[in-house]
């Protein structure tokens, strides 16, 4: 047997029957150099397309009545902010989007609590949320208007009910898919009811949690805007309302590129939140 | 009452134990009429195959599931020690330890002797999902030891672990038991675990107890030992295979 290896080990590579590659040339095909880091190739996309969008207009294959141009866009971007008339809308609006959101995460928390945490409190939350789930945002603003008149009252509770239905619907099932096994664990040493719900049922929903937090962000957006049709005279909405009637085309860009960036600014709110809370889900540890 | 006739070092007491799922006057029972006691300090292991009802047996002991007839006593002091480690991933491992207990200097002080016990001194602050599953699971036992148990239970906890680092754990655990000598209720389906740890193996074939023996091989137990194979064919026999490989 020893001297069958010595001898294999000691001869001359054997002459292959087919083709054999070095695995290592195959590999390196995947693994480029990255010139250009990944943070500044994931801008490439928007600046050609905003590149594209300046030539067309340029070469007037677009009409600047209903496309402007992109420096026509920025122009009147610094002509709002220049008067202050931006600052004073987008404040507005975030105050709202900021107490609906700050109420409707409370709410959807409070509702996902009392229905994660007992049958009982499922039988009278649950079916009632997932109706309100249903029904499209839009359709209760009559209702609310009917309600609580043009004030920011409607405005702020259509925000908090699309932020507390995102927040229920993903805390609620987060609260049940927490793992019985746990749970079991936990009582069996000693773990009291209240210390079960902040040792081991809140942490082990919070990846939910910010998966619904994420969407009330998004959907809190898409309410303002549904909120500032009604009667609003300050707000994003309005100034939306305002160059549709005037036919300011290009001040409907700046304000289609603020949406975009506050919803960019909440998703990275969420993702930092995220890379805070749930650094235990990290395979390696930092310290 | 003839609980009393027990003497006094007893810490398990259990008579007439049944327990059936869904509906118990219709449904066949898990298990059926138990009668085990363990000393202070014993090692019993409950060994039989899937579905015998050991694990329901163990579960009933450790105030798991309350719903089973019968008489059962057993100490306030209890730990489990489950076959995966269930700690909490969002907990630092020494907080984990002390899970369930009031966070005093001193019990961390505890928590941190158990860890250096379970030779995991340097992990006390890392998160769990950075553990192997050995180094996971000496961490369940240290959480379990940092209790000062009275009774032990143990539901296959090396189940999950490769064979080798088994072994380790088998010298960990003995090494502990020496030290904090609980009783200790293993369940497993190892034969030869259950040899070489064990002071008494119970088997427990159809919910009912078959076999119940001391195990009087000489320790340190070898398993080329000509009693620990003696041994070792009887209950495999009891149940219900020979161990050896038909060609």
């Amino acid at each position: 047997m020893a001297t069958v290896l010595s001898r294999v080990r000691t001869s001359a590579p054997i002459e292959p029957s087919t083709t054999l590659v070095d695995p290592r040339a195959l590999a390196e095909q995947r693994q480029r150099k990255q010139v250009v880091p990944r943070v500044l190739q994931r801008f490439l996309g928007p600046v050609l397309l905003v590149a594209l969008w300046q030539l067309l207009s340029s070469t007037g294959i677009f009409n600047a009545r209903t496309v402007p141009p992109p420096t026509k866009v920025v122009e009147a971007a610094i002509h709002l902010i220049a008067d202050g008339s931006l600052q004073e809308h987008l404040l507005t609006s975030l105050l709202r989007v900021g107490y609906g959101a700050a109420f409707g995460i409370a709410l959807g928390l409070i509702l996902a609590l009392v229905s994660g945490l007992s049958r009982v409190g499922e039988n009278f939350v649950d079916a009632n949320m997932e109706v309100l789930r249903a029904v499209p945002n839009f359709a209760l603003v009559p209702l609310l208007i009917v309600w609580f008149g043009i004030s920011e009252v409607p405005k702020i509770t259509l925000i908090t009910l699309a932020v507390a239905v995102a927040i229920y619907i993903n805390t609620f099932s987060a609260i049940r898919s927490v793992d019985a096994g746990l749970v079991e664990a936990a009582r069996s040493f000693g773990v009291g009811r209240a210390e079960l719900v902040y040792r081991v049922i809140l942490p082990g929903s919070l990846p939910g949690f910010l998966i619904g937090l994420r969407l009330a962000l998004t959907a809190s957006w898409l309410s303002l805007i549904f909120a500032e049709t009604i009667n609003a005279r300050k707000g994003l909405g309005r100034m939306m309302t305002d160059a549709r009637e005037y036919f300011q085309i290009d001040v409907v860009f700046v304000l289609i590129g603020v949406y975009a960036m506050l919803g960019l600014t909440s998703v990275l709110i969420v993702r930092f939140l995220e890379a805070r809370l749930l650094t235990w889900r990290r395979a390696y540890d930092g310290d | 009452m003839t609980v009393t006739e027990s003497p006094t070092d007893t810490v398990v007491i259990a008579r007439g134990v049944r327990k059936a799922f869904g509906d118990a006057r219709t449904n066949k029972p898990v298990i059926d009429g138990l009668n085990v006691e363990i000393r202070s300090g014993e090692f019993v292991a409950l060994l039989g195959r899937s579905g015998s009802g050991k694990s329901t047996f163990l579960r009933a002991l450790g105030a798991l599931d309350g719903d089973f007839e019968g008489y059962v006593r057993v100490p306030e002091r209890r730990a489990v020690v489950f076959q995966d480690p269930r700690l909490l991933p969002w907990q630092r491992v020494l907080t984990n330890v002390t899970l369930g207990l009031p966070a005093t200097a001193a019990v961390r002080e505890q928590a941190r002797a158990a860890l250096s016990e379970v030779n995991l001194t340097d992990k006390a602050k890392v998160w769990p999902r950075t553990l192997s599953g050995g180094e996971a699971q000496r961490v369940a036992l240290a959480r379990a030891l940092v209790r000062e148990p009275e009774l032990l239970l143990l539901d296959e906890p090396f189940g999950a672990l490769d064979a080798l680092t088994r072994i380790k754990m088998h010298a960990l655990l003995l090494a502990l038991c020496r030290k904090h000598k609980p009783a200790v209720l293993l369940v497993t389906h190892d034969v030869d675990e259950a040899i070489l740890l064990a002071d008494r193996v119970i088997v427990l074939t159809d919910g009912r107890i078959s076999l119940d023996v001391d195990v009087a091989v000489p320790k340190p137990r070898a398993r080329d030992s000509d009693e620990f194979a003696t041994l070792r064919r009887r209950l495999l026999a009891e149940l219900g295979v020979t161990g050896e490989i038909q060609l």
